[in-house]
């Protein structure tokens, strides 16, 4: 069990993670992930394509299982811990033939949210409009990923999992959809990203997470450019 | 418990008002069913005399056919954006999910039945010698019988290559007892000779005995990558 | 452990040697059936093992569902393939003798029909296993065992009744076994099982390694990619 102290100035770790191995038959996305992440923090993880970013955020979601190791939320497993999670992946996740607020209807029955105004107020949190009738299958890209964070924090989770959030949006949409999460932050809220676009996040973020080859090889505090190509010796580090 | 009805009523008018808005699946299904009974009249002589004994066995496996088609289509919509991931991460119950998926195929099969039945009646000229209201509690059970499990193994296709295959590859094996049950029992009804009786029960055995395999191990396929 | 193995192979082929020997020559002849009776030396054992080896896949396939242990999820596997080729054993063996004595290759017999299901099923199990792309092929193989199993009493049931209703030639059954010929089986059964424990136990420490090579391999490709 972690033992959640509010008042020390060290933040607890929200999130535990060992020896952590995830195997695709003859491919394994993750080999051997530990790490522990604060409370309260604002991380950023980045890394070639097939470095394993999207793996780790499916198992800290509890959806995909880990070949082997631990993970940890809160002391519990990510399936115990669900309602503290909010998880936005690639794709939206929202039914396409259904409007907005339809779909987030339907999201909060599954969380036990009872009546209407917490989609309404998420919806108007994410600058979106509760009363727009046309289904999400016909919203511009950047109007379906903020209907997409609509629905990861329409239980108000503690933990933030997102996965390429930026992507495919417009500067402006993007920064804004920052200021939103850079928010949720300072509210209390710990946030994972997944993302290419980095330089958006500087300042913002409180660490950068580098992943390569499916294991963690370095975290920084910023986006240094001697971060961005690490050298070979410590990234082959064990 | 209240979750679970609550949330497997909240699924299941989802899926119908979907359903409603595009109505590709039931279109479909409907005119591959009209198929199917027209193949068969070519197939078997409707005016022969040995068609109508084996009218029971023609009737139930162009329905379980038409279902085939229609249980592949049962969770075509959840994957689409990957919707299914946003079901896993909530706390709903798994089960809540199953139902609502095999009421939502209850509904369609019966659907399909309902419009194949006459034409099969008007094809074959067919009249039941026994006591016809039994037909309807067989056909019910019946159509439960390869919902239940149909909706179930559809699942587990969707963790397969060439899901659209495996389906009735796992299904039909598992079938074989009610499938047997149902031609039986609706050929006795037709024909007139004899108690349905023995093979209304197994039905019932059948169904209670896979919906409780049902709900005891879905959540263990629903949570599978 | 290792050494067993070599010693367990002599043994049964010995036995095996020894079975069938007794099966050709020392069996007493059957009266009306003649020599092609003693197929039934095969195919029963053939049937008893198969049986036997389900109930193993049953058995393995809900330990590791509870449990989790890969090694009997390596068990259910192999005791599933090898149940298979027993069973086709019987699925063949069946007609050929079926052929001369009763003039037909098949009847729906209610043993012969609930094999033929029982073969189906774990056919499909097979099948099952095979196109799986998920990680998690074992937990479906386990949930796809426990259907099978539950389904094979409904199919009895349905069989033994359906013959009820249609009468059909009265094939076996009832009548009692001359002492020398049970005694002939059940050595050719312990042969047979010994056998097919034998080609399990093989093909269990085969698929072991076969899963420690992919495992890794698996570290193995992706330290390629990151150089």
């Amino acid at each position: 069990m972690t033992v959640s102290a509010p008042e020390t100035s060290v933040a607890a770790s929200i999130i535990v993670v060992r020896n952590l191995v995830k195997q695709f038959g003859r491919f394994a996305a993750l080999r051997g992930v530990s790490a522990e992440f604060g409370a309260g923090k604002f991380h950023v993880i980045l890394g070639d394509n097939g470095a394993g970013k999207t793996t780790l955020l499916r198992a800290l979601a509890g959806l995909a299982h880990p070949t082997r190791g631990e993970i940890s939320i809160l002391g519990k497993t990510p399936h115990e811990a669900c309602r503290e999670i909010g998880y936005m992946a690639h794709p939206s996740l929202l039914y396409d033939e259904m409007s907005g607020a339809e779909n987030l209807r339907y999201f909060a029955r599954l969380y036990d949210i009872a009546g209407d105004e917490r989609c309404d107020e998420v919806i108007r949190l994410v600058r979106l409009d509760p009363e727009l009738a046309r289904p999400v299958g016909k919203y511009s890209q950047g109007m379906r990923q903020r209907m997409s964070l609509a629905r990861a924090i329409l239980h108000d989770p503690k933990i933030l999992l997102l996965d390429e959030p930026f992507s495919n949006v417009d500067v402006h949409s993007a920064r804004e959809m920052v200021g939103l999460l850079k928010g949720m932050r300072d509210a209390g809220k710990t946030i994972f990203v997944v993302t290419h676009q980095a330089a958006l996040l500087e300042g913002v973020a409180d660490e950068f997470v580098w992943m390569r080859a499916g294991q963690i090889v370095e975290r920084t505090a910023h986006l240094t450019p001697d971060a961005l190509t690490p050298d070979p010796p410590r990234a082959g580090a064990q | 418990m209240s979750s679970l009805r609550s949330i497997t009523l909240a699924t299941l008018t989802k899926d119908i008002r979907l359903e409603w808005r595009s109505r590709d699946a039931i279109n479909s299904m409907l005119f591959f069913s009209l198929l199917v009974v027209v193949i068969f009249s070519f197939s078997f002589d409707p005016n022969a005399e040995e068609s109508r004994e084996i009218a029971g066995g023609l009737i139930w496996v162009a329905f379980l056919f038409a279902a085939v088609v229609a249980l592949n289509q049962t969770w075509a919509r959840e994957l689409r954006n990957q919707v299914l991931d946003a079901y896993r991460v909530s706390p709903a119950p798994a089960n809540a999910l199953f139902l609502a998926k095999a009421l939502g195929n209850f509904i369609l099969v019966s659907v399909l039945e309902a419009v194949m039945a006459p034409l099969f009646v008007i094809f074959y000229n067919l009249r039941a010698l026994g006591p016809a209201w039994q037909l309807i509690p067989v056909a019910l059970l019946g159509t439960w019988a390869l919902v239940v499990n149909g909706t179930f193994f559809a699942a587990m296709s969707l963790r397969t290559r060439s899901r659209e295959i495996m389906l009735p590859l796992l299904l039909f094996p598992i079938s074989i007892p009610a499938v047997q049950s149902m031609v039986e029992a609706t050929r006795i009804l037709l024909a007139g000779d004899g108690s349905a009786r023995f093979w209304i029960v197994l039905l019932l055995t059948y169904d209670v005995v896979f919906t409780t395999a049902c709900l005891a191990l879905f959540e263990t396929i629903l949570q599978a990558e | 452990m290792k050494r067993a193995f070599p010693i367990l192979a002599v043994l049964t082929a010995l036995l095996l040697a020894y079975a069938f020997y007794e099966a050709i020559w020392v069996a007493p002849m059957e009266r009306t059936m003649g020599d092609v009776q003693r197929i039934f030396y095969y195919h029963v054992p053939s049937a008893w093992t198969a049986f036997l080896l389900f109930s193993v896949n049953l058995v393995a396939s809900v330990i590791y569902l509870v449990r989790g242990n890969a090694k009997a999820d390596a068990v259910a596997l192999v005791s599933a393939e090898v149940g298979v080729v027993f069973c086709t054993v019987v699925l063949v063996t069946g007609p050929i003798w079926a052929r001369p004595v009763w003039g037909i290759w098949w009847t729906w017999d209610i043993r012969l029909t609930t094999t033929l299901v029982l073969w189906l099923i774990y056919v499909s199990y097979l099948v099952l296993r095979k196109f799986s792309d998920s990680s998690q092929t074992p937990k479906l193989a386990a949930v796809l065992a426990i259907f099978g199993a539950l389904d094979v009493p409904l199919v009895y049931f349905s069989i033994w009744f359906f013959r009820t209703q249609h009468p059909q030639p009265v094939i076996g059954g009832g009548g009692s076994i001359d002492p020398r010929m049970l005694h002939v089986l059940l050595i050719n059964w312990l042969a047979f099982s010994c056998f097919a424990f034998l080609v399990c136990w093989s093909r269990y420490r085969l698929e072991l390694l076969q899963r420690e090579v992919e495992e890794a391999e698996s570290l193995e490709s992706l330290s390629g990619v990151s150089q």
